[in-house]
């Protein structure tokens, strides 16, 4: 202070001066402060913003698949028309393209360009039902019977509203005459809107109309089983064994940095994995459920050992010491006090990596699960496809009605996913203690 | 069938060891428990784990290598009549035996008679290999229960510290289990290094790593147009990091600010709200982020760069507007800012934790000296927390770099040495899967490459993750 040059300022003026300064920077201070925080909420706000965009759009694209417009015929089983020595080779789709057309009050041509038109709107399948009833009972020949099923998907878009009459004629894949029959079948009742339940009991097709997520789910679950019975035991021993008996040196310091590490593995690399080691050189089947399970469950083993050994550690030392107290071994210990007493957060991180297995598609890719399977996987080392992949495939086909039954596979899979987050979300509120 | 009657057979050959061997120990004790070294039970599992798990085990190897040991012995002699076949016959050939042996659904191929003939005879040797393997199988687990029966069962008496030999067996079964984890490691670094070994003698290494001509497929005929092969994975790099950085520039602010934003502004019941959002946005599948890439964004992106070409046509930009207006669904931007989205609760969900355990203290040394909440922020809280930040960033782009769907769908497969954003790139995970799907032979350096290129990607995730491991441990150490 004795340094101070001499001014004719007085100690309160200054004080006045730095009040004022202060005073007028607080009001930049202010704005930025608000500036700052407004970020904040600008990065959350957009951060959720793409979770309804995501979600709902998806939602929108896939609704439609659950309405279905389907079309019931009766056909007269002319037996002029089939020839009962050899069944497969009748034409069935001609005698359902013609029932429609009567029912249209129409007659086909002589080029029969008529029927084919039809025939364009129809699914493939009323032949194959034809076949089957006539089969199965060969004295319905003479007879007429009813065959019903979805429209083919064109037709099914139009009345959607995806394929508009607005647009010129030559742009859409059906032409007016047909989109005239369909109105006329429509208002004439032959056409019917009800729920697409076929999308829940069929399997995969070529013919969108006739897909279904059905192989697909039932190939998710086994997948998931086979995950779930390997990833689940040996993780949590192994979490067990790494926080309760592991001595500490460098070999467990060894499996602990391995393990941490193998959790941030790019999943892809596990897909190479199963091909490498588990298709060439052990020989398990490729696109079975069985090795989809066993590349997941080496996925998802770090997480459940990691999500173990956190809630081992939460369970008090003073369990394991009244344990010691009243004579218990250390396994007796472990095995009777404090892993039940850390189950609910073992359940709860293994249903989150199972859940996490579900969505996986990567891996899977490289194993052969992307092979069209037709139906319902039989056994474990059978071909199959899961949801995930359904909807990789799917999203790659180029006909438009796959787009809205990818949204809709993606709902079935979203459904799955927020049903086993809540079981795990149930299992950590009902039963987590906190000490 | 067979292997089914002998798991149950073993089944109740264990627990009737279980059932006498507690027997006997507790009759050696005059029926009271309190007299003997370990609770009954403990004896009787002793005597049955001796019982079960050798046999069990000697079954599953034998399970795992039975076909191949078939396959052996079946294919070290061939029939004259084989010479005349290929070497994929051949192996047509003996696969066919095998099916006849077991009665499976034979190939579709079609065989002369005299090959005919042989297929049997080698059939009726496969039911020959597979009965003897079979039998000798059984005859070894039957010698191994018995074994472990009169290995354990004599010895059982009421000192007998049982207890402690059974949680030997515990203790060997949780090793196992946690040495899963490091064989696991082993096989992927084995099974990539092995056949990036193979791909790596007819591609050298240099030439893979800086090479700039990617096209991976091999002509059938060598006159083929493209026939050559180039395996320059440069563009593939070059497009992967693209990819990383536009992921990067999305998810790095948002993120960072919506975590700033939940753990210094937002009051319990906001963070109650929020957090659990964010984390819906982590665990959508990515294969979904890949639909909504490839049908949603990108189209929307397309649009908007194409109206804003029309915006620059005819005008001294003309060139941009032309170049705008072409630019496709697929590209770099798309698949970037997508996986951007997807990165978001990521770093967000990192950040938090590590701004969360900046102490307290240094918070209110700052707010004592009047400095406003952003401030303290920027000038106290985000220094303090920036080596767990790097680290997170790191961990994120480490997924980025290593993920597969999103690209898959939204990116494109053509490799361009490019940083331009709008143009199609493809990744080292597209490659990996467009190599690998469809038919495949494992002969061929175009499917050898994706092990390369797998290699590559592990090695580089590798290095990202222990990197930011150590750095988020470093600093967490640092303020416990």
């Amino acid at each position: 202070m004795t340094d101070l040059p001499l001014t004719t300022t007085t100690a309160s003026d200054r004080a006045r001066d730095i009040r004022a300064a202060v005073e007028s920077r607080l009001k930049i201070r202010h704005a930025s402060e608000r500036r700052f925080k407004l970020y904040g909420q600008l990065a959350i706000a957009i951060a959720l913003g793409f979770l309804v965009l995501l979600l709902g759009r998806i939602v929108t694209q896939g609704a439609s698949t659950f309405v279905v417009h389907s079309i019931s015929v009766q056909v007269p089983l002319d037996p002029a028309r089939i020839d009962q020595t050899e069944l497969e080779g009748v034409n069935y789709d001609l005698m359902v393209a013609d029932a429609v057309l009567a029912k249209l009050g129409e007659k086909d041509d002589d080029y029969g360009s008529k029927s084919e038109a039809i025939k364009d709107l129809m699914s493939p399948d009323f032949g194959f039902q034809l076949l089957n009833m006539i089969k199965a009972d060969a004295s319905l020949i003479g007879k007429t019977v009813t065959v019903s099923g979805p429209l083919r998907a064109n037709a099914d878009l139009y009345f959607k509203g995806e394929i508009k009459r607005a647009s010129p004629e030559e742009e859409r894949t059906l032409t007016n005459q047909q989109l005239d029959w369909l109105d006329a079948l429509k208002s004439s009742g032959v056409v019917t809107t009800g729920f697409n339940s076929g999308f829940f009991t069929k399997s995969d097709s070529t013919e969108p109309e006739q897909a279904g997520v059905l192989g697909a789910v039932v190939g998710s679950a086994m997948m998931l089983l086979v995950t779930a019975f390997l990833a689940v035991p040996i993780g949590v021993m192994a979490a067990v064994y790494l926080e309760e008996f592991a001595p500490k040196n460098r070999w467990t310091d060894v499996i602990e940095v391995n393990i941490n590490n193998l959790a941030a593995v790019p999943s892809i690399v596990y897909g190479l994995l199963g091909l490498g080691l588990f298709i060439n050189t052990l020989g398990v089947p490729r696109s079975s459920p069985l090795l989809g399970g066993l590349v997941l469950a080496l996925m998802a083993l770090p997480t459940v050992i990691i999500a173990t050994r956190s809630s081992l550690k939460a369970v008090p030392p003073s369990i394991r010491e009244a344990a010691f107290g009243v004579g218990a071994s250390r396994t007796q210990a472990v095995f009777h006090h404090v892993l039940p007493l850390a189950m609910p957060g073992v359940m709860t991180g293994s249903i989150l990596a199972l859940a996490h297995a579900l969505g996986e598609t990567a891996p899977l890719l490289m194993i052969g699960m992307v092979s069209f399977v037709p139906g319902v996987p039989t056994g474990f080392d059978q071909a199959a496809t899961v949801l995930p992949v359904q909807v990789f495939i799917w999203e790659n086909a180029s006909e438009r009605a796959f787009h809205e039954r990818t949204a809709a596979a993606i709902m079935v899979l979203l459904v799955f996913m927020i049903l086993m987050n809540a079981v795990a979300i149930i299992v950590r509120r009902r039963f987590e203690r906190r000490w | 069938m067979l292997t089914w009657i002998a798991i149950l057979i073993l089944a109740a050959l264990s627990t009737v060891a279980f059932l006498v061997g507690r027997r006997k120990a507790l009759a050696s004790a005059g029926g009271s428990s309190a007299k003997m070294h370990s609770l009954p039970g403990y004896y009787g599992t002793y005597v049955a784990l001796w019982v079960g798990v050798p046999a069990a085990l000697l079954l599953f190897v034998s399970i795992m290598l039975g076909g191949r040991l078939e396959h052996g012995l079946l294919t070290a002699t061939e029939p004259a009549v084989l010479q005349q076949l290929s070497s994929e016959q051949k192996e047509l050939f003996f696969e066919d035996a095998q099916a006849l042996a077991e009665g499976r659904q034979l190939s579709e191929a079609i065989y002369e008679p005299d090959v005919k003939l042989a297929l049997e005879a080698k059939a009726n040797e496969a039911r020959v290999y597979s009965n003897a393997f079979r039998q000798g199988t059984f005859a070894l687990m039957g010698v191994l229960v018995l074994a472990g029966f009169l290995w354990t069962f004599p010895r059982l008496n009421k000192d007998f510290r049982a207890r402690n030999r059974v949680e030997g067996w515990v203790d060997g079964l949780l090793l196992a289990c946690s040495i899963v984890a490091v064989i696991t490691t082993l096989g992927i670094i084995l099974s990539l290094v092995w056949e990036s070994l193979r791909f790596f003698s007819s591609v050298p290494p240099a030439e893979f790593l800086l090479g700039t001509h990617w096209s991976p497929q091999i002509g059938m005929r060598d006159d083929q147009v493209g026939s050559s092969g180039g395996f320059g994975a440069l563009p593939l790099f070059a497009g992967t990091f693209l990819v990383m950085l536009i992921a990067m520039c999305v998810a790095g602010p948002v993120g960072l600010f919506s975590a700033i934003y939940l753990s210094e502004y937002a009051g319990p019941k906001a963070r109650a709200v929020f957090k659990p959002l964010l984390e819906i946005l982590a665990g959508v599948p990515t294969v979904v982020y890949g639909f909504f890439a490839a049908l949603t964004v990108g189209p929307i992106f397309r649009q908007a760069f194409n109206s804003l070409g029309g915006l620059f046509l005819g005008g001294p930009l003309n060139e941009l507007g032309l170049y705008l207006g072409q630019v496709q669904n697929q590209m770099a931007l798309v698949a970037g800012f997508v996986m951007g989205i997807m990165l978001i609760p990521f770093v967000s969900s990192l950040s938090d934790d590590i701004i969360n355990s900046v102490p307290q203290a240094l918070r209110d040394g700052s707010y004592a000296m009047g400095a406003t909440k952003s401030e303290t922020v920027k000038k106290v809280v985000l220094p303090a927390a920036l080596p767990g930040i790097a680290g997170a960033f790191l961990l994120a782009i480490s997924r980025a770099v290593g993920e597969t769907m999103i690209v898959t769908m939204a990116a494109g497969l053509q490799a361009k040495l490019t940083l331009n954003p709008l143009e199609t790139v493809t990744t080292v995970t597209v490659q990996i899967v467009t190599l690998l799907t469809g038919d495949q032979e494992f002969d061929s350096p175009k499917t050898l490459a994706a092990f390369g290129l797998g290699l590559t990607l592990f090695a580089v995730t590798l290095v990202l993750n222990i990197v930011a491991l150590r750095i988020v441990q470093k600093y967490r150490e640092q303020y416990d």
